[in-house]
């Protein structure tokens, strides 16, 4: 079974973000080397007589790839739906990962304005990608409010620590077999990215282990490798664990056996 | 006429906001507007007439995660 967010298929289950590259060459690269179709990108405002927006925006058309706005540093529902309309006009795209921020430490999303945001913009036409915590009440609502695709978080932005909470996040996995997931955030390794579509997370979405790294184009490798092995190991079917040992060398036929007594 | 421009309060001879965009040389092609957090198409820029208190946001594409 392919990818599918709103009825577009994907081969790649690889969502990468934009920022933090240390070049925007070495960005491109990464990109490339990541195989991602989907690309996350943001709105900030242009200084006047700026053409930061346009220099950035012809760098992404060169990738040919599908674009993924957010309204990172929505701090309200009001700034979130406005920005997502601002992100309909810019980029001709009906695609919002939305983002609605209730904390500065932590960027822990304000569940409560997120599924209000999300309710707001599907009755306009938007095809919401929510970024949210591994709750299953918030994922509930965000999926009875229309959302097709959920995108919990494995720890907050930018930490590195891989998946906290991965009860929930099978839980949700459980619960949702219907809806598209996307473990979104907090991701550091590639063995990170894997454990998420081992759970049978359709994807994941990741930014700052990739750009930040010593060398972002063979990590980008590295985190496609991770996911391939993740989607396939689950495809194929896990073992359960189990207490104790098995032998897995057979028994039968042992030398001397019973010879010691 | 003083308005908000991307949160700074400016003093502005335009009307429009497509004489303002001009006045201001926002020549990239790449920006969407929104004018009291109601978004304008392009197609509305020439007709849309400012005021005084306007608050007015000027946005370009920008690297994001």
């Amino acid at each position: 079974m392919p990818l599918t967010f709103y009825g577009k298929t994907f081969a790649s289950r690889l969502l990468i973000g934009t920022a933090l590259y240390p070049s925007p060459t070495i960005m491109q690269s990464a990109i490339r080397a990541s195989a991602a179709e989907i690309v996350t990108v943001s709105l900030r405002r242009e200084a006047a007589g700026g053409k930061t927006g346009d220099a950035f925006w012809n760098l992404i058309r060169e990738l040919d790839v599908t674009v993924l706005p957010n309204t990172a540093g929505c701090r309200s529902v009001r700034e979130a739906v406005t920005t997502a309309k601002l992100a309909r006009e810019l980029f001709g795209t009906s695609w919002i990962k939305l983002e609605v921020i209730a904390d500065n430490d932590t960027l822990q999303p304000d569940v409560v304005g997120l599924v209000e945001a999300a309710s707001i913009l599907i009755k306009d036409g938007f095809e919401v990608f929510p970024y949210c915590t591994e709750d299953l009440s918030v994922a509930m609502r965000l999926v009875d409010a229309g959302c097709k695709v959920v995108m919990p978080w494995a720890a907050p932005i930018g930490s590195a620590r891989g998946i906290i909470n991965p009860d929930a996040l099978k839980l949700l996995r459980d619960r949702l077999p219907d809806v598209s997931l996307v473990v979104d955030a907090g991701l550091g390794a590639p063995s990170h990215a894997a454990r998420a579509l081992e759970l049978g997370y359709d994807a994941v979405l990741l930014n700052t282990a990739i750009a930040r790294a010593a060398d972002p184009v063979a990590m980008a490798k590295a985190f496609r490798a991770g996911v391939e092995a993740g989607r396939t190991a689950f495809e194929a079917g896990l073992m359960e664990a189990r207490d104790f040992a098995s032998p897995s060398t057979p028994v039968v036929g042992t030398p001397f056996w019973h010879a010691v007594s | 006429m003083r308005v908000i421009i991307n949160g700074e309060e400016r003093e502005i001879p335009s009307m429009s906001v497509a004489a303002l965009l001009g006045e201001l040389d926002y020549e990239g092609t790449h920006f969407a507007v929104a004018v009291n957090y109601d978004v304008l198409p392009r197609s509305r820029w020439a007709e849309t007439h400012l005021k005084a208190g306007d608050e007015i946001e000027i946005i370009t594409p920008r690297q994001g995660g």
